[in-house]
């Protein structure tokens, strides 16, 4: 995914050239890289070819949206997640836990509740697009300004804690405006809503994919400015980074891939968590240009691979999004619980 | 929770000596809530799809009357209910707060709403949906232990951070959750699942709700130990040199919870909020002493549920949005202004 091959360079190395100890880091990086691609490839494949029975040009289109609609979602989520947590400087936070999904849902429901579902439905993907950004855009700069800003470690829990709260009101609101629609508009706005990942809009899948391809690119070409960002505002600063602007443009962009990510499969709460940190674990670094390839392959292996363990060996078709969620929550409970001994003590933070 | 050192102390009535909160405002705040209760059962009589008014009451001459009838049959059970269900979960989330000392640890951030739930899908799933007697023991015994589970799971938190303990019962609900979510999508019970999960007061009339008159009982406990339970508040320290059994309080206290809890998701479904939001409004105004707190918790816990249901009958008459989702709105707010403030103030809890 990475265009560069130099091996990492520090600040204080530079023109010294690399040492071994470096060099043997990055070709483990490399491995790490090359191993999860061959693993997505190897359940993409899976997903695709294990039990076709029929017409193979219908079921691999079909199937193909499917993998399309997963890949896409994940490497959406992979690389909001670093983002999101770059700039809010915490490992525990994404925009899933903030809330971010849930509003996203909230906002479709309101849309079809004030314009009514042809509207909606007819309304050009772009436009509607383009509006749901803008809505998530603002919720993250309205967060970033009432309670991101400081970033005190006692804080960061009360951080996750509001984002918590804030999902599970927004995921209630939702259900109230639901319930003051008309029923029949309501069924739509389901199909609308939990098409997930049996049924991907034919429009909202290109363009999704579009639209992912370019942010990842433009956040990977921004690597070494978010590595400084991620030392801190004021660390940042002093190395004459315009924090301020990156974090508006980061906030954009995560605005940009929640919107796509929770449009083509639906609400994924804990998987950038999950993906972020294994990514990291594995990775040795928090290096962007690293991270957030791999975060995304994590992600992108997540969901096309529970999806080919649901679907063929369980059976259990559409679920995915659950044991997604059940394994990330998992995860989070093991990093707070982690959290609270001593001698791990603001590892996260 | 204000923290003294056991000397401190006096014999004649000690947590009070000990320097616990006790705002003079215990007697308005009673009679406010009072009042409360009053104006929110008035109105959840005489609001609804049917037509009644006071003066058809008074008119009636007979109780085969469709006035008395309808009282009798819907309204009255009904109001009785959500007063039940409404103080009771309340009490219940002023019990946890002392018992783990912690003004964000409720029967709904400590994982015990969610144990419910899959006690009585299990329970279902195994026994039918005859013998709600049955379901609902499941549930207690689910309740209990998930509860007891959180407990543990505290003790491994050495520094038991104001704000990770919340959120380490939220995650561990969310799994929960996740699981039954699960289990009810392989056996084709989402539907049903769906209706405990918002506390729904509508199917409620005469014969669906009796089993609620079981947390009269468990109030009565609460009310009975109200003074062990406020030692307990103290520490397990400060309890145990004051000749108070802290672990035998602890236990009667969890079982407390978990009856309440899970008799209110048996017959009403979860109300999320009313524990968590209702003690922290009344415990500020009232102070810490739990047999002042109790019964306007209890009277303020009935009004705020009566309140919600009656907003989700004004919404959408003569249709009805289900109290659970307009307590989870409403509370998620309130909750989110209470965190927020207490953080402004530079108060850790």
């Amino acid at each position: 995914m990475t265009t560069s091959t130099s091996p990492a360079t520090t600040a204080h190395e530079a023109g010294t050239g690399p040492s071994d100890a470096e060099r043997r880091a990055a070709a483990r990086r490399w491995r790490v890289v090359v191993v999860l691609a061959a693993l997505v490839l190897l359940a993409a494949a899976a997903l695709l070819l294990l039990g076709v029975r029929g017409d193979w040009g219908f079921v691999l289109g079909l199937r193909g949206r499917r993998l399309g609609a997963l890949v896409v979602a994940g490497v959406a989520v992979g690389v909001s997640t670093v983002l999101f947590q770059t700039v809010t400087a915490n490992r525990i936070i994404t925009p899933g836990i903030m809330g971010f999904d849930a509003l996203y849902v909230l906002v479709q429901t309101v849309a079809v509740a004030t314009l009514g579902t042809l509207v909606v439905v007819t309304a050009d993907v772009r436009v509607r697009f383009a509006l749901e950004v803008l809505v998530l855009l603002a919720f993250g700069l309205l967060l970033h300004a009432l309670v991101l800003r400081s970033t005190a470690s006692g804080d960061v829990l009360l951080l996750v804690l509001v984002g918590v709260v804030l999902g599970a009101t927004f995921t209630s609101a939702t259900l109230l405006v639901s319930r003051v629609i008309d029923p029949n508009e309501a069924l739509t706005l389901q199909d609308l809503l939990f098409a997930r990942v049996g049924t991907v809009d034919r429009q909202l899948l290109p363009l999704g994919a579009a639209v992912v391809a370019v942010v990842a690119a433009a956040a990977l070409r921004r690597a070494p400015v978010l590595d400084v960002v991620a030392l801190g505002r004021e660390a940042a600063v002093g190395l004459g980074v315009a924090h301020r602007r990156e974090v508006r443009r980061a906030f954009l962009l995560v605005a940009v891939l929640v919107a796509v990510s929770t449009a083509l499969v639906g609400p994924l709460t804990f998987l950038g968590l999950l993906a972020a940190n294994v990514a990291r674990e594995l990775l040795g670094t928090h290096a962007h240009r690293w991270s957030l390839p791999t975060a995304s392959l994590v992600a992108v292996l997540a969901l096309v691979g529970g999806q080919v363990v649901l679907e063929r060996l369980l059976g259990w078709g559409t679920a995915l999004t659950v044991v997604v969620d059940v394994v990330g929550g998992l995860y989070l409970l093991v990093l707070l619980v982690r959290q609270g001994r001593p001698h791990t003590r603001g590892a996260l933070l | 929770m204000t923290t003294t050192s056991p000397h401190d102390a006096g014999p004649a009535a000690p947590w009070r000596a000990a320097g616990l909160r006790r705002a003079a405002g215990s007697r308005p705040a009673a009679v406010a809530a009072a009042a409360l209760v009053v104006a929110g059962a008035l109105a959840s009589l005489f609001l609804g799809a049917a037509d009644l008014a006071p003066a058809d009451l008074l008119a009636a001459r007979s109780l085969d009357d469709p006035a008395v009838e309808l009282l009798l049959v819907s309204r009255g059970p009904r109001l009785l209910a959500l007063l039940l269900a409404g103080s009771a979960m309340a009490v219940a989330g002023l019990l946890m707060m002392h018992l783990t000392r912690n003004r964000f640890v409720s029967p709904s951030t400590a994982g015990t709403v969610e144990w419910a739930q899959l006690g009585l899908l299990l329970a279902t799933l195994v026994l039918g949906s005859t013998g709600v007697l049955e379901r609902m023991l499941v549930a207690v015994v689910a309740a209990l232990a998930g509860t007891a589970l959180f407990l543990r799971l505290l003790r491994r938190l050495v520094l038991a951070d104001t704000l990770l303990v919340p959120l380490v019962g939220l995650m561990l609900g969310a799994v929960v959750s996740g699981v039954t979510t699960g289990i009810a999508y392989r056996a084709d019970l989402l539907p049903v699942l769906a209706t405990w999960t918002a506390g729904d007061a509508s199917g409620i009339i005469a014969g669906r709700f009796e089993l609620l008159w079981l947390v009269v009982v468990a109030l009565a406990v609460a009310w009975w130990q109200a003074d062990r339970f406020t030692v307990a508040g103290l520490g397990e320290g400060t309890a145990v040199s004051l000749g108070v059994d802290h672990g035998a309080v602890v236990r009667v206290g969890l079982v407390v919870v978990a009856v309440v809890t899970a008799v209110v998701v048996v017959v009403v479904g979860a109300v999320p909020f009313v524990a968590l939001v209702v003690p922290n409004l009344v415990t500020i105004v009232v102070g810490d002493d739990i047999r002042r707190a109790l019964p306007v918790t209890a009277a303020a816990g009935a009004a705020f549920v009566l309140l919600c249901d009656v907003v989700g009958r004004v919404v959408v008459h003569p249709y009805e949005i289900p109290v659970g989702t307009v307590a989870g709105v409403i509370g998620g707010v309130v909750f989110l202004v209470v965190l927020l403030r207490l953080r402004g103030r530079g108060v850790s809890a």
